[in-house]
């Protein structure tokens, strides 16, 4: 046939919409699976660590949550907890959104830095939190990171990081960027050291913060399906116009390209991170 | 021939009228001579008027000019020697960076920059300028091939970014650029960076961890293109000379928020204007450099790069319980 010989190209590509968030109904009493779509009560999901009961979709934990599910209770003591970032380029309504979420997360920034005990071993742990400003790094996730780091060295305990955020912290420009480098920088200190470094990354990893701490640790975990990469799918799509796979960028398709030690569900994390800490000699009691 | 900017069209227009006059002088035998000098006197207060007022967006153009000086260029200006090393030694050799080994005044050096095309095919081959891991792996080796035979390593940053693709993602673009940031910081050789064009985000620092970084007075180094952070933030990829302004992505810019060390002065008009004269600016900012860094130790060199990546930032509120400084 004649149109045989025009090949029709798609001159467009294909954006899938954006991954759902739950859905919180009544109040935040019930909660919406955006996976399975089922409804189940908030404090059965928060129960089980925000893993749903009928597909085991693993939703957003915020930072408290995480640490309570890991950290021996009363063994917790935060650092810098008042560290938040200025305005250093005066951008247009920053000021506001850092106020905004500090109102609706009760955080002063986007990552939870402290020590504390896990199954009797001592750690530095630091933990983002998407819902402030998606996770971003700014100067003050930089500067909380690398303290907890700094603190890591001092003390000679592991440091345990759970990433979760969209990348470099667009509003603060360059000064974003060069936390990339300040927490890698930091992070070659404690390697020199011989300490242990265990990277969780969580649901998104994605940017400056995939770019930089998140991919270096000397092990690298990450949670099913979570979304983890350098640049956004909807750009790399414009950018090759293809169609990528489904799984593309997800915690399954690094593991696959030799990108990730291990996927650990949630379920199993504690006593993955207690059985890497006590290989290692960390644990006391 | 030059290809022109659209801002620089008042000069062009009356440079072009100079020239004339000058040979309906010569032809006619009338002596205008008066009048061109009053016109070149008003050429020079026109150019200094325009190059030396650039606005952030005028400074993209001239940064993203399609003359304008690549590594290679400069590496032909200022080293001897220079002996092109390929490859990663674990997947392929990424043509949208390039390093090997040269001499710099009788110096062993190391010098890696990102690469440009200067057309069309040469881009496609280089990905224009756009690196997938194996470039940052490449360059990292490089690196440490450095350190083993103890000579400095000088970096050209030119980039829009790494290369935002599949096959980028399925070999690890985010370990790349992340491995080389951390090695980076503890090299135990002197390391320069100097952005030459645009300096685009992680792609860009992955060369740049650096225990100087210079920026040519024209040259962008910034976390998002002016297109990007327009596009996210206001949802219009069109206030992007707005973004240039806001984002504060210039090498005046830099000097100021304290993360660069040097600003090099560039030829009026642009890099692209004299190449030559231009290398010389770099030279004498590069040869300070090295003199300064060469008297490092090693252990003053790691400390030195440490302390300048941990004071930047801006933050606020103190905790009682600190992770207590160590040094």
């Amino acid at each position: 046939m004649l149109k045989d010989f025009f090949n029709k190209k798609r001159k467009y590509a294909k954006i899938p919409s954006e991954r759902q968030q739950p859905v919180k109904m009544n109040d935040g009493v019930m909660t919406k699976c955006p996976e399975c779509k089922s409804i189940v009560y908030t404090k059965e999901l928060k129960k089980h660590d925000m893993v749903c009961i009928s597909c085991g979709h693993h939703l957003p934990m915020t930072a408290y949550e995480r640490i309570n599910s890991l950290i021996e209770e009363g063994t917790f003591v935060e650092f810098n907890a008042e560290i938040t970032s200025r305005d250093p380029l005066s951008f247009p309504e920053y000021e506001q959104k850092l106020e905004k979420d500090r109102q609706k997360t009760k955080l002063n920034e986007a990552v939870v830095t402290g020590e504390g005990y896990i199954e009797g071993c001592p750690v530095v742990i630091g933990v983002m939190d998407q819902r402030f400003r998606m996770g971003s790094m700014g100067s003050a996730v930089g500067e909380k990171i690398t303290r907890a780091i700094e603190h890591a060295l001092l003390k000679q305990r592991p440091f345990i990081m759970f990433s979760a955020s969209g990348g470099a912290r667009m509003q603060e420009g360059v000064l974003s960027l060069m936390q990339m480098a300040k927490t890698s920088a930091a992070l070659k200190r404690l390697d020199e050291a011989g300490l242990l470094f265990v990277s969780v990354m969580t649901h998104p990893t994605t940017g400056g913060v995939s770019a930089s701490f998140a991919s270096l640790g000397d092990y690298n975990l990450a949670e099913p399906a979570a979304l983890i990469g350098f640049a956004g799918r909807r750009i790399i799509e414009q950018t090759i116009r293809q169609e990528l796979p489904e799984d593309f960028q997800t915690a399954e398709f690094l593991l696959k390209h030799g990108q990730l030690d291990k996927v650990v569900p949630r379920q199993e994390m504690k006593e993955t991170l207690a059985s890497i800490l006590d290989i290692h000699g960390y644990k006391e009691k | 021939m030059h290809s022109y900017l659209p801002f620089e069209k008042p000069v062009i227009e009356l440079r072009e009228k100079i020239n004339e006059l000058k040979s309906f002088t010569e032809e006619k035998d009338i002596d205008l001579s008066g009048e061109i000098t009053n016109l070149e006197d008003r050429l020079k207060q026109l150019e200094d008027d325009i190059y030396g007022n650039l606005t952030p967006w005028q400074r993209v153009q001239i940064a993203r000019h399609g003359e304008r000086p690549t590594t290679y260029d400069y590496i032909n200006q200022l080293f001897t020697d220079f002996l092109e090393l390929h490859g990663d030694r674990l997947y392929g050799d990424d043509e949208a960076i390039v390093g090997g080994i040269a001499k710099y005044k009788g110096q062993p050096v190391t010098v890696i920059g990102h690469q440009r095309g200067k057309d069309t095919k040469e881009n496609i081959r280089r990905n224009f300028g756009m690196p997938h891991p194996e470039g940052y792996r490449k360059a990292l080796r490089l690196m440490k091939q450095a350190e083993k035979f103890s000579r400095p390593v000088i970096c050209f940053i030119d980039t829009k970014g790494a290369y935002p693709g599949k096959a980028a993602e399925e070999r690890g673009q985010s370990e790349a650029i992340a491995r080389n940031l951390l090695e980076m910081a503890g090299l135990r050789v002197p390391i320069i960076s100097i952005v030459i064009g645009e300096g685009g985000s992680g792609g860009a620092l992955a060369l740049g961890v650096g225990n100087q970084i210079h920026m040519l007075e024209n040259s962008t180094y910034s976390v998002i293109s002016p297109e990007g952070a327009a596009a996210l933030l206001w949802k219009d990829a069109s206030y992007a000379k707005q973004a240039a302004q806001t984002m504060r992505i210039t090498a005046p810019d830099l000097k100021e928020l304290g993360i660069i060390d040097e600003m090099i002065k560039e030829v009026k008009g642009g890099a692209h204007k004299n190449l030559e004269k231009q290398a010389s600016y770099m030279d004498d900012v590069l040869e300070r450099s090295l003199h300064t860094l060469w008297q490092r130790t090693a252990e003053e060199l790691i400390t030195e790069r440490y302390e300048k990546y941990k004071q930047i930032g801006e933050v606020t509120g103190e905790s009682v319980v600190t992770g207590e400084r160590e040094n």
